[in-house]
């Protein structure tokens, strides 16, 4: 039996197999080519043909030893006229027994500051999880051309400006390692908010956000920020099957079955983010917002939501990164400790920052119904509603501005 | 590239002799730190003094000031040799005097 079902599951199957060797391939090729965009093109070539012949074909045995053949059949074709690049390609084996993992040098010039940040979360993708260009496209709704250009256009300032493919010096990597972390949770935002429901095709970001992370943590196991981003990311999708219910419909965090949550997963997930701020004690922006979810997942219904927890983290969190959203998101804490009133009269100074971002208003519109003044409410939520293009919030206002139905909260 | 803002030219205006002789100091020091990988650099007089030629109307037009009236103007540059951008960030980054500096390859 085949049905969409299978053929997604088969097409996720295979994406996996290509992002596990793709980007190992590439910082093989990179390094031997000292050229990262004749080596990208190369492995997104054997790539591309992957992905084509493999759901007919079958994965093959040796799926690395495959697209290693195929990129190095297309690079004696294509770079015939370099004599250099062909003699290296001749002598090329792959995986080179006891040699060490190159990705991370890989994802340090992808994610480059001198990029722009499309041009880092496109080129991450592409070349260090494998995506074609086509899959890029449709997971971030834009022409496929668009993504083509952006890569092009990267990868001939990596060539001309001089990006280097290195690990950054001790002294830049705090603020390069930001860079990166910052295209992982951006990523991971963008399949994680999107509702999957309405776009079958779409590849799952949130997974390859996850599988970054994670392959981030594994090659600095000595950066407790990059476990902290890595235990955010599994905390939020350990709840993932309560999120939507049955039509594909948010479910506010006060209102989702909490049996449905992965308890296994949000244990582990939490012993990872204890063990990494115990042993370094340097509490960073990812450490501190995994906690906070760590609160939400950890209580056994929304009533035990351990609030003034919440409430330190956010200060924590606000201290060493201030932020708007983060003041917003403290709002909502600050409502379950000290009332209402007091969280409301927090959101009047974020007014004028956040007044076109749809969350305030929708804070607003929960906060002046609990408060009794339902007139208001409405028209808060009535302008939530004209600044949010997300179907799933949209559908949440509208149930919410319906008068048959009651109070519901925003997941 | 170096490029001057507003603020940092009323700054400089506002300094007394000492502290204008220590900037320049500091200026000269950066300059001599980094001799062995500037190839040579050169200070700009003031936009002020800018005239600007514009080929692309139905003949040349020739206008006072700069090719963009902006906030930020271009006021010198240095040409640097180094292996990599991040080398020439590196060397940017310490750079003490006019708050913007935009590096650029030469074709």
């Amino acid at each position: 039996m085949s049905g969409p079902d299978d053929d997604r599951g088969s097409r996720e199957a295979l994406a996996r197999v290509v992002r596990e060797h793709a980007g190992r391939l590439a910082a093989c090729l990179v390094s031997l080519l000292d050229d990262f965009s004749a080596a990208e093109d190369l492995v997104q070539d054997a790539v591309e043909t992957a992905l084509r012949r493999w759901p007919v074909e079958g994965v093959p045995e040796r799926p690395d030893a495959w697209l290693l053949t195929v990129a190095r059949r297309r690079g004696l074709d294509v770079l015939r006229r370099e004599t250099n690049y062909r003699a290296k390609l001749a002598r090329l084996r792959w995986p080179e027994p006891g040699k060490a993992d190159d990705r991370l040098r890989l994802i340090f010039t992808c994610c480059h500051p001198a990029l722009s940040p499309e041009a880092r979360i496109a080129l991450t993708l592409r070349v260090v999880c494998g995506l074609g260009t086509a899959q890029i496209a449709a997971a971030f709704v834009v022409p496929e051309t668009t993504v083509a250009q952006r890569i092009t256009r990267a990868k001939r300032k990596i060539a001309v400006a001089g990006i280097p493919y290195r690990i950054p010096a001790p002294d830049e990597l705090p603020e390069r390692l930001g860079a990166v972390l910052a295209v992982v949770y951006l990523l991971f935002n963008e399949g994680y908010l999107s509702s999957t429901g309405d776009r079958a095709e779409a590849r799952d970001l949130a997974g390859d956000a996850e599988w970054l992370a994670a392959l981030l943590a594994g090659l600095m196991p000595g950066e407790p920020e990059v476990a902290g981003l890595l235990a955010l990311i599994r905390l939020h999708r350990a709840r993932g099957a309560a999120r939507f219910d049955s039509g594909g419909r948010l479910v506010p965090l006060s209102e989702q079955d909490r049996t449905l949550w992965d308890h296994a997963a949000i244990a582990e997930a939490t012993a990872a983010l204890t063990r990494a701020a115990r042993a370094h004690r340097r509490p960073g922006p990812y450490q501190l917002q995994a906690a906070i979810v760590a609160c939400h997942a950890e209580a056994a219904g929304f009533e035990q939501t351990d609030w003034a927890q919440i409430l330190v983290l956010y200060d924590m969190l606000l201290a060493v990164a201030p932020s708007p959203v983060t003041r917003l998101h403290r709002a909502v804490a600050l409502r379950y400790v000290k009332g209402p009133a007091a969280a409301l009269a927090e959101l009047t100074g974020l007014e004028e920052t956040l007044s076109r971002y749809p969350l305030l208003h929708a804070t607003r519109a929960e906060l002046l119904r609990a408060l009794g003044d339902t007139d208001q409410a409405r028209l808060s939520d009535e302008r939530a509603l004209g600044l949010t293009a997300n179907p799933a919030q949209q559908a949440l206002l509208h149930r919410r501005l319906d008068p048959a139905h009651g109070d519901v909260r925003y997941g | 590239m170096f490029a001057e803002t507003e603020e940092f030219a009323a700054r400089l205006e506002a300094m007394d002799e000492l502290e204008r002789e220590a900037a320049y100091e500091a200026v000269m020091r950066w300059f001599a730190e980094n001799s062995e990988k500037i190839t040579h650099h050169a200070h700009l007089a003031p936009a002020h003094t800018a005239t600007t030629v514009r080929l692309d109307g139905g003949g040349p037009v020739v206008t006072d000031g700069p090719f963009v009236e902006g906030k930020e103007v271009v006021s010198g540059y240095a040409e640097v040799e180094v292996a990599d951008l991040d080398e020439a960030l590196k060397l940017a980054r310490s750079w003490p005097a006019c708050p913007v500096v935009e590096i650029r390859p030469i074709a």
